[in-house]
């Protein structure tokens, strides 16, 4: 699935509950702005994820001892 | 009806010149039997409720087709019995297609069946109702056996049609909503062999390993609308299976909106259309896009609020500081206050005292003073009369005794011893009574006392 040990939907649920840690004001500065940091690694991994994704379509085909390969489709 | 057995007969009996009638072996007249029907009936569509549904050990299915009158053995064989689209069972009214042919050892005929197929929408529907029921039995449908749906899949794996309207629409509406890699397993959707591929296709993205960028993060099981009939493989019951036991989450689209397989049923998630499905599998990129610069924004802004606000508590925190001399003045002014109030409770101490002393000297007044005073007087003046009272009669008494001693010194007073002839003399100068005449000879004048009187004298014979 992801290489990183963490999901794309789980970084931005984390970031989604940093920013309503820091928009609450609670916590003192030292946290806020670990918390900050941690938020803007999250963006950044988020980032990295929606720019890598691009439309592509394969179509499996089986070698016959069952090996899945997949060969370029072209939509009709 | 090109031959009989009528016909046959006959032939036979142009060539045998003969009225007695042929004679055959029961084998020769079975044989006979067998290609008569055989050739006459070489394909068939009878309609019957099965009865009597035996699947032997070899895996070949012994049935019968019965009407109200009639019964009619057949038998599917097992290559054949694993490509009906009917599960052949007890009471179904089925319209099976085959042939007939003859079982010589049993004197029996019976049909062959090839196809079989539900006689009726009613019936379909009733079978499928039952085994929807059936397999909700079996908990395949229950909610906690569904796996939640990734929210950004980056491979998807449909299993459909490499041709048709169905991968191109789910194609471009994940192109338009999140661009990502989608693998196409391609299936028949339609025929005997639609559900055994479509199974094919669960297990075969299914066993691909995990570390293998292939294995999709989560499957769309699709098909375009059509005829009850048309959608039956993915009422199969193997096909539910292999949904059930997908390790990856999946998508039934089949038919359209208000088409209900039983795919949909035991699917992690249904979707009314191939589109929809589609829809289902990726989020908007452009949303998601927006929610993170979002949450970026929101994520700066909040911290910069929170610094504004820290550096402006801080401003009034060190004017509140103020000057350590404005600190001084204020200890001063205290200070100054304090000993004012010294001074004042001083001098507060000092009026209470004296209202004290006031107080406690009311008592002192002159009246009082002078009522004791009189008192004292009163009484020196009694003592002082008692005094005198006293001293008078002491004076009385020392008069009298006075009078009692003068007339006692009277009598021994040198005057008697004058009124006897004696004088007294004495130095006129000093006074001195001379009783030696060594005084006598420092003397002068002297004075010669009498009893009756005095007389001066001279002394001239020294």
């Amino acid at each position: 699935m992801t290489e990183n040990n963490i999901s794309f939907e789980a970084a931005l649920i984390e970031l989604e509950s940093i920013v309503k840690q820091l928009e609450s004001g609670k916590g003192d500065l030292e946290t806020s702005i670990e918390a900050y940091e941690k938020g803007m690694v999250l963006k950044q991994y988020c980032e990295s994820k929606l720019k890598d994704a691009q439309a592509k379509i394969e179509k499996i085909t089986l070698s016959p001892n069952g090996d899945a390969k997949t060969e370029n489709f072209d939509l009709a | 009806m090109e031959r009989t057995l009528f016909d046959t007969l006959n032939e036979d009996k142009d060539k045998v010149v003969s009225n007695a009638p042929t004679e055959y072996s029961v084998s020769q007249i079975s044989q006979q039997l067998k290609n008569c029907v055989e050739s006459n009936f070489s394909y068939i569509r009878v309609r019957g409720e099965l009865s009597r549904v035996t699947v032997a050990k070899s895996g070949h299915l012994y049935t019968t087709l019965k009407d109200d009158n009639s019964v009619l053995d057949a038998i599917c064989w097992k290559g054949n019995l694993q490509r009906l689209s009917v599960q052949p069972e007890e009471g179904l009214d089925v319209v099976c297609t085959g042939r007939l042919t003859t079982y010589a050892g049993r004197s029996n005929y019976q049909m062959i069946i090839e196809t079989m197929e539900l006689a009726g929408e009613g019936a379909l529907l009733k079978m499928l109702e039952d085994r929807r029921k059936k397999l909700a039995a079996e908990g395949l449908f229950d909610e906690s056996r569904k796996k939640t749906i990734p929210f950004l899949p980056e491979v998807i794996g449909v299993v459909t049609s490499p041709t048709g309207a169905v991968i191109s629409d789910i194609m471009h509406r994940i192109a338009d909503r999140f661009p990502c890699r989608v693998l196409l397993w391609p299936v028949v959707v339609q025929g005997q062999r639609a559900a055994e591929q479509v199974i094919a296709g669960i297990k075969g993205f299914n066993d691909l390993p995990k570390e293998n960028s292939l294995r999709p993060d989560v499957l769309i099981v699709a098909r375009g609308g059509g005829s009850l009939e048309d959608l039956m493989p993915f009422n199969d019951e193997a096909v539910v299976r292999a949904v059930a036991e997908s390790d990856i989450p999946l998508i039934s689209a089949v038919g359209h909106e208000t088409d209900t397989t039983l795919i949909d049923y035991v699917a992690d998630l249904r979707a009314p259309t191939p589109t929809g499905a589609a829809e289902k599998a990726v989020p908007v990129k452009t949303q998601i896009v927006a929610s993170v610069l979002e949450y970026e924004r929101r994520m700066v802004l909040s911290v910069e609020n929170r610094l504004t606000n820290l550096s402006q508590h801080l401003e009034v925190l060190e004017r509140g500081l103020g000057n350590p001399l404005h600190l001084l003045e204020v200890a001063m002014q205290r200070m100054d206050q304090s000993s004012i109030r010294l001074d004042l409770s001083l001098k507060n101490w000092l009026t209470h005292k004296k209202a004290d002393l006031r107080n406690a000297t009311i008592g002192l007044s002159v009246i009082t003073l002078r009522a004791g005073l009189k008192n004292h007087q009163q009484r020196l003046d009694d003592l002082s009369e008692r005094l005198r009272l006293s001293m008078i009669q002491n004076t009385e008494k020392s008069e009298q005794k006075l009078l009692y001693l003068s007339s006692l010194l009277e009598s021994l007073s040198f005057k008697k011893t004058l009124d006897r002839g004696f004088v007294l003399v004495k130095d006129k100068a000093t006074g001195q009574a001379i009783k030696h005449v060594s005084s006598a000879i420092n003397a002068e004048n002297v004075t010669l006392q009498f009893s009756d009187g005095k007389i001066s004298a001279i002394i001239d014979e020294k």
